[in-house]
């Protein structure tokens, strides 16, 4: 098994606050994994860490078997790497549009077909070339999550870091979002990283999870052992509770 | 069962520079002391439909309707004065988030108070009391600690039971929640609806709850409404949900990825043209 992602005894602190506390997970070439907690677990943190947006403390994250020092990056790991946030009104500049988004990657990586691969790079994400010249204002909270993805996939990475990707959509947009990211995957053998606080979607897109209390994984499991119960924490049940939706206690 | 409020062709209209958009087109329904969803993706108008009841529709917005009446007032032309008494005192409203809906530089205790004293006569003291009490209802374990944090130092969870508790406090006859758990956690999302689900059963109140999660509005229930562009296409009983008829119904009922089901690709909605007629 070749690792796409290894972090090892990973910690992030801000000021005294330990928002990662010697976190390690390993992720496969081609896998799909999962991150699950609620709010203040750390598991965006450990995203960010990744992709130099969060300085880690101790420990150590290599990608495609190259070590990353400090929070910088160089541009052939921003090739290989890309990610989607969660909130498309808040990640799109609102001022330019689709066009000059999808070229900005393109351009600092010095790269000439831009025509040609931003065609395609919408097409991927099931938008029509009218799309091209408008503003983010003008798309509703799907289109511009799929514009997201297209910005990421422009580059043609091999990773994928995904943060909530579907968590500002409605029920019936997330579907359609989930099943492009479903087929992206598939079509450029990528590998998921990616963030959720909903199992339901976890379990539906990834093979692996693990699940992040305070700051630290608290268990591993797989989607299978998931569904058919096989938990060990106790924290990982009520959240399996939660998830099931609302019951009203019958006194 | 008497009618709390009677909602009869119900239209919100937004002039723009490029036409007329009819947010709400012809919405009618009634409701009595029960617990009524309304369900709908956005944009289908659930939320402008709360929001005209509530009289918080934008200046430059036209509303119209045959009925809307609440416990015998008619509140479209009711004087800004009689719908200010109604509001907070017998029809409250509960917002999404309540970062945004909180007053930031006010300390929550003030802002229970201030929605009391509108509203009743009463002095300092028990005012403290009675939003100290309040609190407790909405399950914070330490009232008087919280009455005087600001907004930003409680989380979510916890902005969002005092949100509650302001809404709760003049004791109304209907609330509107729209959509009071989609910016919390999982978990807190349980324990905030449980709140809910009890403050209502207990007190007696109406409720409209607004939201686009159709598995959540279904188990907290008891009739659901389901809008699509502005228009109620189905009327259903929560229990019957798994009978719908409309395809969007259906459609919003099938999309969620289920822990369990292993369906790839998820079924998406195929949107009908007609659906909108």
């Amino acid at each position: 098994m070749t690792e796409a992602v290894s972090v090892d005894n990973l910690s992030v602190v801000f000021d005294d606050f330990r928002a990662l506390d010697r976190v390690s997970v390993e992720i496969a070439k081609g896998e799909s994994f999962g991150l699950v907690g609620e709010s203040g677990s750390g598991k965006s943190t450990l995203l960010r860490a990744i992709a130099g947006l969060a300085p880690a403390s101790e420990g150590s994250i290599r990608v495609e078997g190259r070590k990353l020092q400090g929070t910088r990056r160089d541009k052939a790991f921003y090739r290989s790497v890309q990610m989607v946030f969660q909130d498309p009104y808040g990640s799109l500049h609102p001022r330019q549009t689709v066009d000059r988004q999808l070229m900005e990657p393109l351009a600092i990586h010095g790269i000439d077909d831009g025509e040609r691969r931003i065609l395609k790079a919408l097409d991927e994400v099931g938008l029509s070339s009218g799309f091209r010249f408008r503003y983010p204002h003008q798309l509703s909270g799907g289109q511009r999550q799929r514009i997201a993805i297209a910005r990421a996939l422009i580059l043609e990475p091999s990773i994928l870091l995904l943060d909530e990707p579907t968590s500002a959509l409605d029920a019936s947009v997330q579907a359609e979002v989930l099943n492009l990211l479903e087929e992206v995957r598939r079509a450029h053998e990528l590998t998921f990283i990616m963030v959720s606080h909903d199992l339901g979607v976890v379990t539906h897109m990834c093979d692996r999870l693990a699940v992040m209390q305070g700051g630290r994984v608290v268990e591993r499991l797989t989607s299978a052992d998931l569904v058919a119960g096989r938990i060990g924490e106790d924290y990982t049940r009520n959240l399996m509770v939660a998830s099931k939706g609302f019951r009203r206690e019958t006194a | 069962m008497s009618a709390l409020l009677t909602v009869e062709d119900l239209r919100v209209r937004f002039p723009t520079r490029t036409g007329v958009i009819e947010a709400v087109r012809g919405v009618s329904f009634t409701l009595g002391r029960e617990r009524l969803g309304i369900v709908g993706e956005s944009g289908s108008g659930k939320s402008q439909t709360g929001r005209a009841i509530m009289g918080l529709t934008p200046p430059h917005a036209e509303v119209s309707a045959r009925t809307l009446a609440f416990g015998g007032i008619d509140l479209l032309s009711a004087s800004p004065k009689v719908r200010r008494d109604l509001r907070g005192k017998r029809i409250a409203m509960i917002l999404q988030d309540p970062k945004y809906s909180l007053n930031p530089v006010m300390s929550i205790g003030r802002q229970i108070v201030e929605t009391l004293k509108q509203h009743e006569k009463v002095g300092r003291a028990e005012a403290r009391e009675r939003a100290l009490d309040m609190l407790a209802a909405v399950q914070i374990r330490d009232p008087a600690r919280v009455f005087d944090l600001y907004p930003h130092e409680v989380s979510g969870g916890m902005g969002q039971r005092a949100m509650i508790a302001m809404m709760l406090i003049a004791g109304p006859e209907l609330l509107i929640a729209d959509e009071p758990t989609s910016a919390l956690d999982v978990t807190v999302q349980l324990e905030v609806l449980s709140i809910l689900d009890k403050l209502v059963a207990e007190r007696g109140m109406g409720l409209i709850f607004i939201s686009h999660d159709l598995r959540l509005v279904s188990s907290f229930c008891d009739r659901v409404l389901v809008m699509y562009a502005g228009k109620i296409v189905e009327e259903i009983a929560a229990s019957d949900l798994m009978n719908a008829k409309h395809p969007y119904t259906r459609g919003l009922m099938n999309c969620m990825p289920v822990i369990g089901a292993d369906r790839h690709p998820l079924p998406v909605l195929d949107r009908k043209p007609e659906w909108a007629l």
